[in-house]
């Protein structure tokens, strides 16, 4: 019954892609698109967020579990998520200035970042072990940058076409979605 | 009077010119997860607004004892306890909810439209009117959820709230119930408020000329 590492990671990344399938992390995805140069940066800061979520929370449901406090996990997951985007902040703000300008507002906004909780709380209800949380965080990350990336190049082409003035903005990202996530659907049963 | 006429305000505010779904397109993986059916939409809409209501109310109480520095944390720390007190609730009173709603019932934590409501409103107003506005929000989220369960529930199974709309024959149009059907119906939703918008816009523009004209 238990999933193998590779299908877990195969599941996350395209037939239950984070965005497209599972509609977690949508405000990065419709907010930060819009630019290949910041799609991709968002899309590995989160998932280096994810991972550490990940393994944090692993650890940290293990201790809650011992202790008998599970009614605390969600307050405990968010604080360490909290954390680990001000980490990911200060590195970021040291060592590309210019990065961390362009990601503006998103970037405090990881915590509030649904795909990141909800790593956390997927693996915690599927009880997963150590190499398949890791394996869960990395696939889901590499599926939110891929999903984040696509979108950011079907909007880059689309500024330069002629488009309805009343379709422009938000309803026009959704309906692009919406098909990127028909092809998505095409994935299903790929990871068994 | 004057106090009941702005809090009518605040409170439409959330409802209408401000709806946290269609205008500020606030709290969107919820909207389009739980939106399959009229019931998940309504439950996920109430559950919002009770810990949006309850936490604004509580940013408000001590919004003069949190620091500036952790406020954000601070606001997390009292969202999640409200989620936790949510998430217990709905699995007492309903099992076979709380299994359709998943983890989206913890996921409310995340939910932008509240931490937005504690730092742009509830951290800088008295409780009484962090509260109303916090409900107009949370009322219009609900309405927001429903407007796109019922119209995915009606294409995608043929029913509304479980019940049989069709006779046996009718095909239900299934990707509205799959993800993509929940991009589509929020898109088609956006579309048509920006037209009615445009109208508007173009109607008082026409007003106006025929004003200046005579």
């Amino acid at each position: 019954m238990a999933e193998s590492v590779a299908q877990i990671f195969v599941n996350a990344l395209l037939a239950n892609n984070f965005v497209l399938a599972m509609f977690l992390g949508l405000c990065p995805f419709l907010g930060v698109s819009g630019k290949l140069d910041t799609a991709f940066p968002m899309g590995v800061a989160t998932t280096f967020v994810m991972l550490v979520a990940s393994l944090c929370a692993y650890g940290l449901n293990l201790l809650l579990t011992s202790f008998h406090l599970e009614f605390l996990r969600l307050i405990a997951y968010i604080v360490v998520i909290a954390s680990a985007v001000q980490l990911v902040e200060m590195v970021l703000k040291k060592y590309s200035p210019a990065l961390f300008r362009a990601l503006g507002i998103y970037l405090p906004l990881i915590t509030t970042n649904c795909a990141v909780l909800g790593v956390a709380l997927f693996q915690t209800a599927r009880e997963y072990d150590f190499a398949q949380s890791l394996a869960f965080s990395l696939g889901g990350g590499a599926g939110f940058t891929l999903a984040l990336v696509l979108m950011a190049s079907v909007r880059e082409r689309l500024q330069l076409s002629d488009v309805p003035a009343v379709a422009q903005g938000t309803a026009l990202s959704l309906m692009l979605a919406g098909i990127l996530s028909l092809g998505f659907m095409g994935f299903a049963g790929l990871g068994g | 009077m004057s106090s009941d006429k702005r809090n009518w305000e605040e409170f439409m505010e959330g409802i209408w010119r401000q709806n946290p779904v269609f205008v500020m397109v606030l709290g969107m993986c919820p909207t389009l997860a739980v939106t399959v059916s009229a019931i998940n939409a309504l439950s996920m809409g109430l559950a919002t607004f009770f810990v949006l209501v309850c936490s604004c109310a509580l940013v408000s109480l001590l919004r003069k004892q949190i620091p500036k520095e952790v406020r954000i944390a601070t606001y997390i720390v009292i969202i999640a306890t409200f989620v936790t007190v949510v998430d217990y609730l709905i699995q007492a009173i309903s099992l076979k909810l709380y299994e359709a709603l998943g983890a989206f019932i913890q996921l409310i934590v995340v939910n932008c439209i509240i931490l937005g409501r504690a730092e742009a409103h509830a951290s800088k107003h008295p409780p009484l009117a962090a509260m109303i506005n916090a409900a107009g929000m949370g009322i219009g989220f609900t309405i927001g959820l429903l407007a796109l369960g019922v119209v995915r529930e009606i294409l995608g199974a043929g029913t509304l709230f479980g019940v049989a709309l069709f006779g046996a024959h009718f095909q239900p149009w299934v990707i509205m119930v799959l993800p993509p059907g929940g991009f589509f119906v929020l898109g088609a939703w956006l579309l048509l408020f920006a037209a009615l918008e445009r109208r508007k816009q173009r109607r008082r523009a026409e007003q106006l000329e025929v004003a200046q004209h005579g």
